[in-house]
């Protein structure tokens, strides 16, 4: 499904502070499987999360999504590819303060232009999906660090993408809601979602329902990386 | 449909985003609100005056002779008339009379006319309402004037002038030829100038020129004079005004734009968030143009409203004695709404607008961050 090919992220380069977050990596991200990238702090997870995520662009080497090269694409269409084909699950949960929850679970809708009704009755869906209907008018302040991880699973899933990528997403929660962040994982897997989860907590890289666990280091993959 | 959808959208979510830091959006709005009320109100007021005081005037003569004298105007011999009226184009010429009467009891100058309507008895006067007011005056009440001579010529209020034109008649009172001269010492055969009326506006100027060459003292007036000085007074009068409200537009303009133009790291932040779910850059600008209008369109037409009923129904209680003039007959009266749509698109155009793209550009520059930065937020 995602095709990355000697992928290279330089951050500063040519200046004295100059540093390599991804140093030639290539791997294939095999359509409707659990894959997690596994690895300690500045090994380069969240950077190749990125690149795979259409956020970022490599500094050199070539990303296929789905047969078509997408490399050089244009930010706008970039964009676009973002909003329509991935969900994102961050490690702060990134909800927008001060606003409900049914507003922040639309707002990746917002500028599709489709009806706002219509948005509404799907957010609602995904909240009472999450166990969140009574909060849907709350403020995001005022949810639990497990609502709010579940309000933000429901906004990455508000476009319907194919691929959901999760950013250390239970680094914020404690064993049992780190379990329960796995159950969803495996039943939006069961819907044919294709999930990315960058993670260094056993609880999801040990998990029965990973496909696949990718190990880096260093900006580079670890020869012999785990397959199950 | 779908981008009236996106606007309606994006509006929907830039409106409960405003809602957030309602406090510091109101703070704003009521302060930018004050400053375009301030503005709009002396725009309005100038206006009207400029508007009202031209529409009486348009009633005044064509052509005013005065007789100059070193410079000053004196009174004008009564012969001077029937030549002035044999000039070709001249379809009428009247001696009139008017001058100053200090009244030393309340400190306050009347302007005294002679009137033109025959109806008018010996003994009796029409006054203003700014003199009514002044000498609590009513109809039927007897008010001693000092003549020239120190001799007390009493007049009784026969009428008292209607609020309409209180603009120019306020500190007026109008009497009979014989009590003019009793209590100014103008003497008979003379006048203070002449009024014309020209058969055709047009040779206004010929005409002039022609009582220019016939009387060489005199100095002819003609009404378009007359209205261009008003004009050029009602503008300094705001000019003064304006200047008095710079040091609050300034102060405005400073804070609106440190808010406008300085993102706080929560704004910065949530603009990364929302280039990461799958806005584009453009979607973010929308957001926040949208944020700049509702700011500053509310402010401004806050601001305009309030300027029009303080104008229009408050008879402009807080610019009254720059505005108006009159050191103690300030006129009360309620100006008749006059709105130059100029004006109004030029205060538009130096509040909302400014404001509209100071709040874009700084946003623009933080949406063109690199929406992987929202990850490592």
């Amino acid at each position: 499904m995602i095709d990355v090919m000697d992928i290279r992220k330089v951050f500063n380069a040519g200046r004295p502070n100059e540093f390599v977050a991804i140093d030639g990596v290539s791997l294939a991200i095999e359509q409707r499987k659990i894959t997690v990238l596994k690895g300690p702090s500045g090994s380069g997870k969240t950077t190749l999360l990125g690149v795979l995520g259409c956020m970022a662009r490599p500094t050199s080497g070539r990303i296929i999504l789905s047969d078509r090269e997408i490399t050089s694409l244009p930010e706008r269409f970039l964009t676009e590819i973002r909003r329509t084909t991935f969900g994102f699950v961050f490690q702060q949960f990134n909800l927008i303060k001060g606003i409900t929850v049914i507003e922040n679970v639309i707002l990746p809708a917002y500028p599709s232009g489709e009806n706002p009704v219509v948005l509404k009755k799907r957010a609602m869906e995904l909240l009472s999906l999450f166990n969140l209907s009574q909060k849907a008018l709350s403020k995001v302040e005022w949810l639990s660090g497990g609502e709010a991880q579940r309000a933000s699973i429901a906004r990455a899933l508000m476009n319907d993408p194919e691929v959901i990528i999760a950013d250390e997403p239970t680094a914020n929660l404690d064993t049992k809601l780190s379990r329960e962040f796995m159950e969803i994982v495996s039943n939006l897997n069961g819907q044919g979602k294709t999930v990315i989860i960058a993670s260094h907590d056993p609880i999801v890289y040990d998990s029965a329902i990973v496909d696949r666990v990718v190990e880096m280091r260093d900006g580079k993959l670890i020869a012999g990386a785990t397959e199950k | 449909m779908r981008l009236l959808n996106r606007q309606r959208n994006i509006i929907d979510f830039t409106l409960s985003s405003l809602l957030r830091r309602k406090r510091k959006n109101t703070a704003l709005v009521l302060v930018y609100t004050l400053v375009v009320f301030g503005l709009a109100s002396v725009i309005f007021s100038t206006q009207a005056l400029k508007h009202e005081a031209c529409s009486i005037l348009q009633k005044s003569p064509e052509v005013v002779i005065q007789r100059v004298v070193a410079g000053r105007q004196e009174l004008i011999p009564a012969s001077y008339i029937d030549k002035v009226k044999d000039i070709r184009g001249v379809q009428s010429a009247q001696g009139r009379f008017w001058g100053y009467y200090y009244d030393s009891t309340v400190g306050a100058n009347y302007t005294l006319m002679v009137s033109n309507e025959p109806s008018g008895a010996e003994g009796s006067m029409v006054i203003g309402k700014g003199v009514a007011r002044t000498l609590h005056a009513e109809k039927g009440d007897i008010v001693p004037f000092r003549a020239y001579d120190g001799s007390i010529v009493t007049l009784q209020v026969g009428y008292i002038l209607s609020v309409q034109s209180e603009l120019v008649s306020s500190d007026l009172v109008l009497l009979t030829e014989n009590d003019f001269r009793q209590i100014t010492g103008v003497p008979k055969g003379a006048f203070t100038d002449i009024a014309v009326m020209a058969r055709n506006p047009k040779e206004l100027t010929i005409i002039a020129e022609k009582i220019r060459r016939l009387f060489p003292d005199t100095r002819p007036i003609i009404k378009d004079d007359i209205l261009r000085t008003y004009e050029t007074i009602f503008d300094w009068r705001g000019g003064i005004l304006l200047v008095i409200l710079a040091g609050a537009m300034l102060a405005f303009v400073i804070l609106a734009w440190d808010k406008a133009s300085g993102l706080s790291s929560e704004e910065r932040k949530e603009i990364g968030i929302l280039k990461g779910i799958g806005w584009e850059t453009s979607d973010v600008i929308l957001m926040k143009f949208w944020e700049g209008v509702v700011i500053s369109l509310s402010s401004f037409l806050l601001g305009c409203v309030f300027a029009y009923v303080h104008i229009f129904f408050a008879s402009s209680a807080l610019f009254e004695p720059v505005l108006k003039g009159w050191s103690v007959l300030y006129p009360q009266f309620r100006l008749k709404p006059y709105i130059d749509p100029l004006q109004i698109a030029t205060l538009f155009s130096l509040t909302v607008i400014p404001y509209t793209v100071a709040t874009i550009i700084p946003s623009w520059r933080a949406a063109t961050m690199d929406p992987d930065s929202v990850m490592r937020l």
